[in-house]
């Protein structure tokens, strides 16, 4: 069942071959610059190889594989097209630093889709290079943070933050030199607008939100929270890790951002890859425009340019990639939205909040608790199993691990963190209603089987190329590298 | 409708088990006053087709013969293996592994991924990746402020010689958390980080010296003396590498009397294609002792339920979604796919192979470096060794010259001046295993036929 390592893979001295220049050279270094030891890399044939990454990639769960309904992390599925174009030779094997006279096509799509994306958002200006939503964040809050700065109001050092929030933000206005306060959310889901007009003042610099909010509901006084803020000096920061539940249909600049990062792996339908690449471009309103991170494509009239700082924008919080953030990301988004076009934009809105809503109302109906019952749902909505945790002892995570089972990868469980035994549940617009039928009757089963035989659920997974793992020894017995002697710890 | 596969009735019979009667009921909890009418700015939809022709004439745009630029991104034959394999859906289309039962053919694959870079640095714990190589270091940096208990001054020696952009993004990350960097020259004559400067910050508290091997100049630095100088000044060495010339140069934790505890560089050249700049990914390595202020995921080995081995992501107390704000960074997302493609291309080369490609970059570049010397007027700015990249001073401004070489499809090589007013007429240029003996010889005469169009032009 387990699949070696490749380090057990193989033969001293096997070389793959075709890969492998055939001439190996007389090397004119000194002697001491040179390396004594070879590192440990595997010695496999190509087909050895080929086999085990095949059988690891087997051991996976994926959209193209498994319905994947993970809330707040949109796993839509990803065009082939968008991956085929973006790999064209033209644009594969461009070098980052080739010269503009060469670069016109690529940097055409790059001038478009920061206009596209502008367009979309209700923002004046956007900078791709952000690499991720993280890096989006510490980009909009070194901008918040420069805005002021540049005023001359240098005690602005405070970002308010929701207790829903995504980790990210709290850790970014950390990395920003910034402080944290947190804002709490009443029970119906909004935010809890006299604490926010308590904590305001003239230390804040700015307030990070998603909105709708990771609880998968639409902040209905939004306005009211831009006014506070704005009114005491404060900018807004949006947080675009939901902005498929509004895409076409709100545009974040009205809702009065002033500046938002967009995750283009989610709402534009770049990859997930197992964790990364992703993409965190951001857009600004007029303020904070002569702060954007550089570069930036720019045109003057059929000619794309690069714009890099330096006298072009001497505000400009500067750099965050050696080059142009993940260009082959931007790609993969442009030909997403060339595809969707303008209807299609809105059908994504119109039908991840049909899905949402409707396998929101059907779990009900098979008496899973919703935590914001009289809500409408966004894209995503959240099931507490307060009560199953309480009666059954079956958890959130037991609930996770049996869906796997079914061939259902979990939704997310324990976030937000302020509702116990969460489930965030996302569908997305490109699953059909047959799927959401199959993922409520496993839901239902798992349900039933919770009341009369909880022990099996907490015995869940049990079709996974793993049982349970040990997590506790994970961090106890730190194993993070194989050194050649170790025989598998299981033997 | 485009990857929406709702049919009327479908949607219909939705809408009733909900209780609604159309779709933009569902919206009524967003204020009529913020709804948006229009999206002027996209285009109507284009079809598959559509979409394709116009990328491909693009693309072609963009397509030139051969290219000499490095300066970060380094052109390799990539196996084709590696991209068939990275692109497998269940790769390319799973989500982060949290879950990781449903997880263990991304997890085995970082954990081997993790072994082969320890092993590369001669490091023992690798993360999961960071985005590139640029912001790699900045998050070393900041590690090192962690790590660094003894140090106060938060100031980091910051060589010239490193690569321009990875010297502005460290200050575009690290700046507002008090942390001063400060420029070590080179010495003119070699390109070398210039010891002597380096000595006069030798009563100062110094954080954490930056170590670029090569450095931005393809130079090959003195990496005893300033691992030494570091571990003797109570500063904290961070490697800047090429992991591509770790196939053949001692690696970071080797260096001097004990090593660096630390190691990152840009990860493109195993595997990654140039595509632009990115994705790419940056690595990070360290002692054992310092993981626990190591940004980024970390996959784990241990046990399963029934005692089998299986992998998990671990020590995740460091990590944004359980500290928060006492996080040891705000990554979330990371470069995973790039990781992928790495450890494939690292697996089907081995260290034979790495080392031979590495070697063959090097003799390729050595070749360069006499074909050019050979052309009247071109100086080498910098005669020591070097791994793959070298700086060339022309007699003529090189913009004419660059823009000649491109009309034959040629990138001739990145123009040093907007970055060092002292390189002024200087390409820098590389030759990796790619390029043949014929290439080179090409580059040259290009070379000469523009200088002396440019004179004549004068």
């Amino acid at each position: 069942m387990t699949e070696p390592l490749v380090f057990e893979l193989g033969q001293p001295g096997r070389l793959s071959g075709a890969q492998v220049p055939r001439e190996d050279v007389e090397i004119s270094l000194p002697d001491a610059m040179l390396r004594k030891s070879a590192p440990l890399l595997p010695e496999i044939s190509e087909l050895d190889a080929v086999r085990h990454y095949t059988r690891l990639s087997q051991r996976n769960f994926s959209i193209d594989t498994q319905f994947y309904p993970l809330g707040s992390c949109t796993m839509k599925y990803n065009p082939r097209a968008c991956n085929s174009l973006a790999m064209l030779p033209g644009f594969l094997h461009r070098h980052p630093l080739a010269d503009e006279a060469s670069s016109q096509g690529f940097l055409e799509c790059l001038f478009e889709l920061q206009e596209m994306l502008a367009s979309l958002t209700g923002m004046t200006a956007f900078s791709l290079t952000p690499m991720a939503g993280a890096q989006g964040e510490l980009a909009g809050v070194a901008m918040i943070r420069a805005y002021h700065l540049d005023r001359g109001d240098a005690g602005r050092t405070e970002i308010l933050v929701p207790d829903a929030a995504h980790g990210t933000n709290p850790a970014t206005a950390t990395m920003c030199g910034c402080t944290v306060r947190e804002l709490p959310t009443q029970p119906d889901g909004d935010l809890e607008i006299h604490a926010l007009r308590k904590l305001v003042g003239p230390q804040t610099a700015g307030i990070m939100l998603t909105n709708p909010s990771t609880l998968g509901v639409f902040e209905r006084r939004i306005k009211d929270v831009a006014e506070i803020v704005h009114g005491a000096g404060g900018l807004l920061y949006y947080d675009g890790a939901n902005l498929n539940a509004i895409l076409g249909k709100v545009f974040p600049g009205d809702m009065g951002f002033d500046v938002i990062h967009i995750n283009l792996h989610k709402t534009f339908s770049t990859p997930h890859g197992g964790g990364g690449p992703g993409s965190g471009v951001v857009g600004v309103g007029k303020r904070l425009e002569p702060f954007l991170p550089t570069p930036i494509v720019d045109r003057r009239g059929d000619h794309f340019h690069w714009v890099d700082g330096g006298a072009d924008r001497p505000k400009s919080i500067g750099r965050l990639s050696a080059f142009m953030g993940n260009a082959g990301v931007l790609l993969r988004a442009y030909v997403y939205i060339r595809l969707l076009g303008r209807e299609g934009m809105e059908r994504v809105a119109d039908y991840s909040t049909l899905n949402a809503n409707y396998l929101m109302k059907e779990l009900e109906k098979m008496g899973f608790d919703l935590a914001f019952p009289d809500r409408r749902a966004s894209h995503e909505f959240i099931v507490t199993l307060k009560k199953q945790a309480k009666e059954n002892n079956v958890t959130a995570m037991d609930f996770a691990k049996a869906l796997l089972d079914y061939g259902f990868h979990s939704p997310t469980t324990y976030f937000p963190l302020l509702v116990p035994e969460c489930l965030l549940i996302e569908p997305t617009e490109t699953e059909s209603k047959e799927t959401l039928d199959r993922f409520i009757g496993a839901m239902a089963e798992i349900l039933a089987e919770a009341r009369v035989n909880p022990g099996r659920v907490k015995e869940a997974p049990i079709r996974m190329p793993v049982r349970r793992l040990d997590d506790v020894r994970a961090a106890r017995h730190l194993d993070v590298r194989y050194q050649p002697g170790d025989a598998s710890i299981d033997l | 409708m485009p990857f929406i596969p709702h049919t009327q009735d479908d949607t219909d019979s939705m809408l009733r088990a909900i209780g609604v009667n159309d779709i933009d009921e569902l919206f009524d909890e967003i204020p009529d006053s913020l709804r948006c009418t229009e999206l002027h700015g996209i285009p109507e939809a284009l079809s598959e087709g559509g979409v394709s022709r116009l990328m491909r004439q693009r693309a072609k745009q963009d397509e030139v013969e051969l290219n000499f630029l490095g300066a970060g991104a380094y052109e390799h034959h990539i196996p084709a293996a590696v991209w068939e394999l990275t692109t497998r859906g269940e790769f390319y289309s799973s989500y982060t592994p949290y879950q990781a039962e449903a997880s263990q053919g991304t997890l085995q694959v970082i954990y081997e991924y993790q072994t082969m870079m320890a092993s590369l640095t001669g490091l023992e714990v690798s993360n999961a990746s960071l985005y590139d190589g640029a912001s790699a270091l900045a998050e070393a940096i900041l590690m090192a402020v962690r790590v660094n208990r003894g140090s106060h001054s938060r100031r980091i020696l910051l060589p010239r010689s490193l690569h321009p952009h990875y010297r502005t993004v460290v200050r575009t990350i690290t700046s507002s958390q008090g942390i001063e960097t400060v420029d070590l020259p080179y010495e003119p004559n070699s390109g070398r980080t210039d010891l002597d400067a380096l000595d006069r910050h030798a009563d100062g508290d110094i954080t954490a010296l930056i170590i670029p091997q090569p450095n931005f100049f393809g130079v090959l630095e003195d990496v005893d003396a300033l691992s030494d100088w570091a571990l003797d000044h109570g500063a904290l060495g961070i490697a800047v590498v090429n992991p591509m010339a770790l196939g053949l140069l001692r690696p970071p934790g080797n260096w001097g009397r004990e090593g660096v505890p630390i190691a990152c560089g840009e990860g493109q050249p195993l595997g990654v294609p140039l595509s632009s700049g990115g994705a790419y990914f940056g690595f990070l390595t360290c002692r054992e002792g310092l993981v626990r202020q190591l940004p980024g995921r970390l996959v784990g080995r241990t046990l399963d339920a029934d005692g089998r081995t299986g992998f998990t992501l671990t020590l995740q107390a460091r990590e944004q979604h359980i500290r928060r704000s006492r996080a040891t960074s705000n990554i979330c997302t990371n470069q995973g796919l790039m990781v992928t493609a790495a450890t494939i291309f690292m697996s089907l080369l081995g260290p034979e192979g790495l080392r031979r490609i590495a070697a063959l970059c090097h003799a390729r570049t050595e070749l360069l470096v006499e074909a050019v010397a050979a052309v009247d007027g071109v100086e080498i700015v910098f005669p020591v060794p070097r791994f793959h990249e070298v700086a060339i001073r022309l007699p003529v401004p090189v913009n004419g010259v660059l823009e000649r070489m491109r009309e034959s499809g040629v990138l001739g090589g990145v123009c040093l001046g907007p970055w060092y007013s002292d390189l002024d007429n200087t390409l820098l240029v590389c030759a990796t295993e790619t390029k043949t003996e014929e290439d080179i010889e090409t580059y040259a005469g290009m070379l000469r036929a523009a200088i002396e169009a440019s004179g004549e032009g004068l």
